[in-house]
């Protein structure tokens, strides 16, 4: 088997992609993603890939909905701004339902806002983001060897769906140096065909449309309503989430990526303190596991969330909780990453509060 | 006896009616691009981006596989296409508001990277599929709905002349401003079209065919107005020609 090697989490994002058979990307410099953005002008034209960096966010979407109109595998990174700037973009994409695959690289916001790691693109990633009734399946790793293992995943998801998947990674996994091991080279003749409705020419068969566009209500709604019965599909096979200690917890903590790595360390802290603590980790932010979380939360005395935002994904647990219990919030912005013991306090006083 | 056919629909346009008024040039264009697609015999190879603007059904008028992009993306989507299937002919069809306004950056940035894709650019000096309004190609003194007191310099600007902009960029391998008015420019036009066509062919970059087009409907004139119109006043702020020729003479 492959052994590990130290890679920065970035690096790794885009090695992981070109093992997974991606040999097209287009992007645009943005810290705290930019060195995603060299390994691929380094690294794709030595397997005979292409590279090019485009003059905007909103040119490489549209390069990537180009490029996915052929069936052929494509990915893009970036961070808040540039995924602000793709919007529009993602929205044709998810409506003429073309595989692809985006990375953002979350730093603290709004506006320019600074390049510290941050999750206050929550919203933007999970309900929308652009215009139109559409969803993006969304990934979040939180460590570097999840962050290669999820880039896989949101490959082979992509083209089972025919939809965007975004990888919402944060700077401080983007940066972080980690023992990784990679997978395997895709072997790139067992890469799914797309031949069935991809523009690849339409010689000895009847042209191919690829559109997000029908002019006409009834029709438009067909369409729209072809994409939430693959949603729904998707919420039906594709919820992943993982848990610590949560069997005899009385507390509950839930926080995903980065945050929730920082949650494992409070889990331990906690426990050496006597409080019967346990973590709840989202990995797929869309579809969130709303059940799962209902059933792990189910008998505890109190559930803190934490993010590194004001609140955005708490909405979610909120959903999943469906008020049984209430759920207390902690979260600090603007690139500001909570500390385990800061936590530890707000936990604390929950827990005071409870008992 | 049989009947000889001596004109008929060309085989790369689909049997769908278009949806474009009377007297309208993207009809004409349209047809020419299709005829040229026949005669260099790559229907079966040929990737087509649509814009958004009158046109936005193009995707569905050829019989080529075909989408459509966002508002002025054109040239970044086709980009993609390209990049992907380098082997295949990539063209995009745009409108002056989407190639000119706000796909500026995009047209600039896929032609200055001598992107192997051909773009057919029709120049109306207005935005027709919204209504009327002011294109960044309209006229000084041209009224529009967004300009009903006629564009005045000093509030609009001038009029922009995307060849004249294009051309100075390297990457840009063939390039001229046609008109399809008269039975001899529609023939003009044609060659100037498949020349693009030949020029990404034979990768040698990129090439763009503007085409000075009428809009009767939002011009308010009729048909026959409207090519006098465009005769005596688009032809004077954008004159005709060939801008760059990298391709040479067609065998
Ligand atoms: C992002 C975005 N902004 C605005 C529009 C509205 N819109 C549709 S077509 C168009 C102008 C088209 O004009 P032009 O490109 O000149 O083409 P024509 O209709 O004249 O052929 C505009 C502004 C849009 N579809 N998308
Ligand atoms: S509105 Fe103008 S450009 Fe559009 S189809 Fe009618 S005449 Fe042609």
């Amino acid at each position: 088997m492959a052994e590990k090697v130290m890679v920065k989490g970035n690096e790794a994002m885009g090695e992981a992609a070109v093992r997974a058979g991606c040999r097209l990307y287009f992007g645009y410099p943005i810290t705290p993603q930019s060195e995603l953005t060299e390994y691929m002008s380094r690294r794709l034209p030595e397997v005979e890939g292409t590279f090019l960096q485009s003059e905007s966010e909103v040119a490489a979407v549209n390069m990537i909905y180009g490029a996915a109109s052929t069936g052929t595998r494509v990915m893009t990174s970036t961070s808040s701004p540039g995924f602000s700037l793709m919007q529009e973009g993602i929205s044709y994409i998810a409506g003429a339902e073309l595989p692809s695959v985006f990375i953002n690289v979350v730093r603290g916001g709004p506006g320019l806002g600074d390049i510290q790691p941050a999750q206050s693109d929550y919203f933007q990633g999970t309900k929308g983001g652009g215009h139109g009734d559409y969803h993006l399946i969304v990934l979040a790793p939180s460590s570097v060897q999840e962050a290669v293992d999820l880039v896989q995943l949101a490959f082979d998801l992509a083209d089972k769906y025919r939809n965007p998947v975004l990888v919402l990674a944060d700077g401080m996994l983007g940066q972080m140096m980690e023992p990784v091991e990679f997978p395997e080279f895709r072997d790139l003749n067992t890469l799914p065909d797309h031949s069935s409705w991809a523009m690849q020419g339409c010689e000895g068969r009847e042209p191919h449309k690829i559109t997000s566009f029908d002019i006409d209500p009834i029709n438009l709604e067909k369409m729209n309503l072809g994409y939430q019965k693959k949603y729904r599909e998707i919420e039906a096979n594709e919820v992943r989430y993982e848990t610590e200690m949560i069997e005899d917890a009385e507390y509950l903590l839930v926080g995903y990526g980065t945050m929730a790595r920082i949650l494992g360390t409070v889990v331990k802290m906690a426990r050496n303190e006597g409080i019967k603590v346990g973590l709840f980790r989202p990995i797929t932010l869309w579809p969130f596991p709303y059940k799962e979380l209902e059933s792990a939360a189910e008998g505890k005395k109190a559930l803190l969330t934490v993010e590194m935002s004001m609140g955005q994904m708490v909405e979610d647990v909120r959903l999943a909780i469906n008020g049984k219990m209430h759920v207390d919030f902690y979260g600090r912005t603007g690139g500001v990453v909570p500390t385990p013991e800061e936590v530890l306090r707000e936990l604390k006083k929950i827990v005071e509060r409870s008992e | 006896m049989a009947a000889k056919a001596i004109f008929k629909k060309p085989q790369s346009l689909s049997d769908k009616e278009f949806t474009y008024c009377p007297g309208c040039h993207h009809g004409i264009v349209h047809r020419l691009v299709a005829e040229v697609i026949d005669e260099l015999g790559i229907q079966g190879k040929t990737l087509m981006v649509a814009p958004v603007g009158c046109s936005v059904f193009a995707y569905t008028f050829f019989d080529v596989d075909g989408t459509v992009a966002a508002h002025g993306r054109a040239p970044a989507v086709a980009t993609g296409m390209k990049r992907a299937m380098p082997d295949k002919v990539v063209f995009t069809y745009q409108g002056d508001g989407d190639l000119a306004a706000i796909g500026t950056a995009e047209i600039i940035h896929a032609a200055n990277r001598g992107e192997k894709i051909t773009t057919i650019f029709i120049n109306n000096a207005i935005y027709g599929m919204t209504g009327g309004q002011m294109a960044p190609t309209t006229l000084l003194g041209m009224k529009t709905t967004t300009s009903p007191y006629g564009r005045e310099v000093d509030r609009e600007g001038y009029p922009i002349h995307v060849s004249e902009v294009l051309k100075e960029l390297s990457g840009v391998a063939y390039l001229e401003r046609v008109a399809v008015s008269s039975p001899a420019e529609v023939r003009k036009a044609k060659q100037a079209i498949k020349k693009a066509f030949m020029t990404q062919i034979k990768g040698l970059g990129f090439s763009l065919v503007e085409v000075l087009s009428t809009c009767p409907t939002n011009w308010g004139l009729s048909p026959i107005e409207a090519i006098n119109w465009l005769n005596e006043n688009m032809k004077k702020e954008y004159p005709l020609g060939v801008f760059v020729d990298k391709v040479g003479e067609l065998k």
